[in-house]
């Protein structure tokens, strides 16, 4: 079947459907890592996003039942060069088309990947359309125009779970961690598992008080779609959590502390969505290779130096990459330490948030005995 | 870091003579190496005794000794140069194996010579298999089970524990018999008992084996500041049990998910620290059963290599320049990236086409050599190609050959308009999609026109069922090319070219003159577009103008 990708500036690409049937509206950006296709699709932060992957030839090794990142997928549509009609792998379950097809996700094959790369590259993200209804380029530009967009849009509240729930839970361990879900990746639950920490997940609105109760050691503020700007009620929530207990932000949960911290955020010109970007920690002079995915940043001279330090550092384009309270056990990084997909270099910061959680409540039982 | 400035004069082992199995890859990495090192100010000394290598021009090395590559005339040259340090790691074996044995002598102590890039213990830590299996049980990593015997029974009960097939490996033979498999017991019996009379000490290895998993390679890159990157991924094509240097591989790496593939990163950023190669590039093995995914180590090349060299061209990142650079002190923090200039060479490349790299052989001037592959290398060269389907870059690469075939011809059929497919031409197919050999990939095309199915080609080659699907598009592609020959419309034309036809190629399935398809394509606007090779999938503007074709506008 014949489908449309059409961009707000009036970009036409034709190409074939190999997915849902019907009309999709987001802002189109790219990513280039080569494989991780699934984790890329079940990832709730591209939420109002359609995704063209830079990498060719997709579908090769198809879907399994394990490598999904949250329940089901959230990205509004996906983009590709060629789609693989067969799927080799000895854990595939499923063609990526029929699991596309049946979550009602649309996908377009046959595109000129990178002819659209570095038009966003040049341009910026925009927002697009794919359509397999309507074939007049004039009325699908006219609907990409009009479509929200990203800026001033809460789309945490269209992705977080709706209640409350424990993910893992066992005697043996010594910590808890309460997730504020903004869009939360699976791997950081797994993360957390692994380092044998009792996890519960909350949904983004939980207030700071209700996270209290819970009497955890430490909270760990997710990744998640959209503008951080616009999830006012969760900035809020983590302001008054700071200084009461550890914290540890992921991506929006960066850019959310930032803005807790009084600082700024501001839309990069495309966005940084890959699992190839060297981040340098500052402390150490230690390079990692990190999955990256987000398109807004936080002004690190926005915030107040005496009591915030940048310790991350992109090497490509020197933007922020992480940063912590100088006196308080609050730290997070713009880029994914949970990989999935991408490289695990950065998986040792899931261990500092764990140390911090040790030293925080030595401090505390000392106090009260 | 800075450069090292403690260094003044280093000496570079080139690779000498050209032999199958070592072509002039190292001539290009070795060149390398002298240009920048000369640039950054050292002197270099090489020494090669290949005159038809770009490393011998006069202009390329301060000083250069054609002499035969041996111990003894290295030390003479070390005697007389007095150099500082030694660079081993960019002149192939031949190099590699030198510097082991100047260590050996005492050379390089008596003369105060430091290795860089690896050390001598690094070197053995690679080379030598006792040692690798030591150091890879040492960081957990899975190899081929194995375990020695020097009798009989000995034997009998090791390969009771591994299971069938094995390979049976005698130690210290005579004229060097190699190994033997194993499909049962009855022939183990006979094997071992042969294995264990040739051996000079009466011993033999037993090992699982490993054939027709699935083979991949990872080039890695490791600074002194333990800062390591993945430069390329490669997936072969042949499953384990041909050489590596006779089988079509591919990058990036194809069927493996995200979680195998960063589990496969995992371990070779693992092995090249355990290893202990301290910078520079090293080419790590690894084979993958492709039914319960197990995955093991098949060894390590703590040097750069062929693959070294395929990896760069693949993917933009000079791998022997930046191993140079990082020999004498920079990390890939400091080093730009040649190609976008604006971003540090301390990433790993994200590419958008696919690379296929054939090998050439040449058996049509040896009429009595045996063309049946093995672990024995017998290529002599190689092709690469690329574009933005396997299809096309495969074809591309098969057409690069220069063996008169213009992308995936058929080598039974004269007609394919009127193929007759009968018992003695399915009987060839079959035996020589079983038997590894230098034309099996036509065969493999041709057993697609005689109708096999993917499961039949599978069962027969091992080769994994998403390489042969794509072979079979290329091949229904040419179908409804001549189904449809007086009626091609530009839907098709268009898919055949995305599909890596050549003109020629159409011309031949079209019964036309090469001119008339091009004409065809000319009027219906199917015209070439030339893509950038950038390192970055064009995330970051790149400023090296280096292309390949494709059929995509």
């Amino acid at each position: 079947m014949q489908a449309y990708l059409v961009l707000e500036d009036g970009t036409i690409f034709k190409g074939r459907s190999f997915g849902a049937s019907g009309e999709a509206l987001g802002e189109v950006v790219f990513n280039t890592s080569m494989a991780g296709y699934q984790e890329i699709i079940t990832d709730p932060s591209y939420s109002g996003q359609i995704v063209a992957m830079t990498y060719p030839l997709i579908g090769n090794y198809g879907i399994n039942h394990e490598d999904a990142e949250s329940r089901k997928p959230f990205l509004e549509g996906f983009v590709v060069k060629e789609y693989s009609k067969l799927a080799s792998n000895w854990r595939k379950d499923q063609d990526l088309g029929d699991y596309l097809k049946e979550n009602n996700i649309l996908a377009i094959e046959g595109i000129d990947t990178r002819a659209l790369t570095l038009h966003i590259r040049e341009k910026g993200a925009m927002k697009a359309i794919l359509s397999t209804l309507d074939s007049s380029e004039q009325s699908l530009v006219t609907k990409a125009k009009k479509s929200r967009g990203l800026m001033g849009l809460d789309l945490v509240k269209e992705v977080t779970i709706p209640k409350k729930y424990v993910y893992w839970q066992s005697k043996e361990n010594k910590y808890k961690v309460v997730v504020l879900d903004c869009g939360v990746k699976l791997n950081i639950l797994r993360e957390l598992k692994r380092l044998k920490c009792n996890v519960t997940v909350v949904p983004a609105w939980t207030t700071y008080q209700e996270i209290l109760k819970e009497n955890p050691d430490g909270v760990l503020l997710s990744n998640g779609p959209g503008d951080p700007a616009a999830v006012g009620y969760v900035i809020k929530t983590v302001a008054n959590l700071i200084g009461r207990l550890p914290i540890f932000g992921i991506c929006l949960g960066h850019q959310m502390l930032g803005l807790a911290f009084g600082g700024k955020t501001y839309k990069l010109k495309f966005g940084h969505h890959g699992a190839n970007h060297p981040v340098k920690d500052l402390r150490t002079g230690k390079i990692s290779i990190t999955s990256q995915n987000h398109g807004f940043c936080v002004s690190i001279d926005s915030l107040n130096k005496k009591n915030i330090e940048l310790t991350h550092l992109n090497l490509n384009d020197e933007t922020s990459e992480g940063l912590r309270h100088k006196k308080l056990p609050v730290f997070s990084v713009q880029f994914h330490p949970e990989a999935s997909p991408g490289p695990h270099d950065a998986q040792y910061l899931f261990a500092e948030f764990l140390k911090l959680m040790q030293k925080s409540k030595k401090i505390k039982y000392a106090k009260t005995h | 870091m800075p450069k090292r400035t403690d260094l003044k004069k280093i000496l570079i082992i080139g690779s000498g003579p050209i032999v199958i199995g070592q072509a002039c890859e190292f001539d290009y990495s070795g060149t390398q190496a002298c240009k920048v090192l000369k640039q950054e100010g050292y002197k270099v000394i090489l020494v090669n005794s290949n005159p038809a290598t770009i490393m011998t021009d006069p202009e390329v090395a301060d000083r250069t000794y054609i002499e035969p590559i041996t111990a003894e005339m290295v030390e003479k040259i070390i005697a007389k140069e007095r150099p500082d340090a030694l660079l081993p790691t960019l002149g192939g074996q031949t190099a590699l194996n030198t510097t082991v044995e100047l260590d050996k002598k005492g050379v390089l102590k008596k003369y105060k010579v430091e290795t860089i890039g690896a050390n001598i213990k690094a070197i053995k830590k690679g080379e030598d298999r006792k040692l690798f299996k030591a150091a890879m049980k040492k960081i957990g990593l899975d190899l081929p089970k194995s375990d020695q015997a020097d009798n009989l029974n000995e034997a009998i009960s090791i390969a009771k524990k591994i299971g069938f097939p094995l390979i049976i490996r005698p130690s210290f033979t005579m004229g060097g018999a190699g190994g033997s498999i194993a499909y049962n017991l009855d022939e183990f019996k006979l094997l071992a008992k042969r294995g264990l009379e040739s051996s000079m000490i009466s011993e033999i290895l037993v090992e699982e084996s490993v054939i027709g998993w699935k083979e991949f390679e990872l080039e890695v890159m490791r600074d002194l500041k333990d800062n390591v990157v993945i430069i390329c991924s490669i997936e072969n094509f042949d499953p384990m049990g041909i050489h590596t240097g006779d089988s079509i591989t591919v990058a990036p790496i194809q069927t493996l998910t995200d979680k195998e593939y960063q589990l496969m990163r995992d371990a070779a950023l693992a092995c090249i620290r355990e290893i202990g190669v301290e910078t520079g590039g090293s080419n790590i093995q690894f084979a993958i059963n492709p039914e319960t995914g197990r995955m093991v180590v098949i060894e390590m090349n703590p040097r750069v290599s062929r693959s070294s060299a395929l990896a760069s061209k693949a993917t933009g990142f000079p791998i022997a320049k930046i191993a140079a650079k990082l020999a004498v002190g920079y990390t890939l923090d400091e080093i730009p990236n040649d190609i976008t200039k604006s971003t540090p060479a301390c990433f790993e490349p994200a590419i958008d086409y696919c690379v296929v790299k054939v090998p050439r052989f040449t058996f049509e001037k040896f009429a009595l050599a045996d063309n049946t592959l093995g672990i024995s290398m017998k290529s002599v060269g190689e092709a690469m190609a690329i574009g933005r389907t396997f299809k096309e870059a495969l074809q591309k690469g098969l057409r690069s050959l220069e063996i008169k075939k213009f992308g995936l011809e058929s080598i039974v059929f004269n007609n394919l308009e009127d193929m007759r497919i009968e018992k003695e031409i399915l009987d060839k197919i079959y035996q020589k999609l079983k038997q590894p050999n230098a034309e099996r990939i036509f065969y493999i095309g041709d057993a697609f026109r005689a109708k096999l199915d993917i499961e039949a080609i599978h069962d027969l080659t091992k080769i994994d069922r998403w390489f042969l699907h794509n072979i079979k598009e290329i091949i229904d592609c040419e179908r409804e090319l001549i189904e449809n020959k007086n009626n091609i419309t530009h839907e098709l034309l268009r898919r055949a070219k995305e599909y890596g036809f050549s003109d020629r190629q159409l011309a031949k399935i079209l019964s036309l003159d090469e001119t008339v398809v091009y004409d065809l394509r000319k009027s219906m606007n199917i015209t070439v577009d030339f893509k950038l090779v950038d390192t970055c999938a064009a995330e970051f503007k790149a400023h090296t103008p280096y292309f390949y074709s494709t059929y995509e506008k």
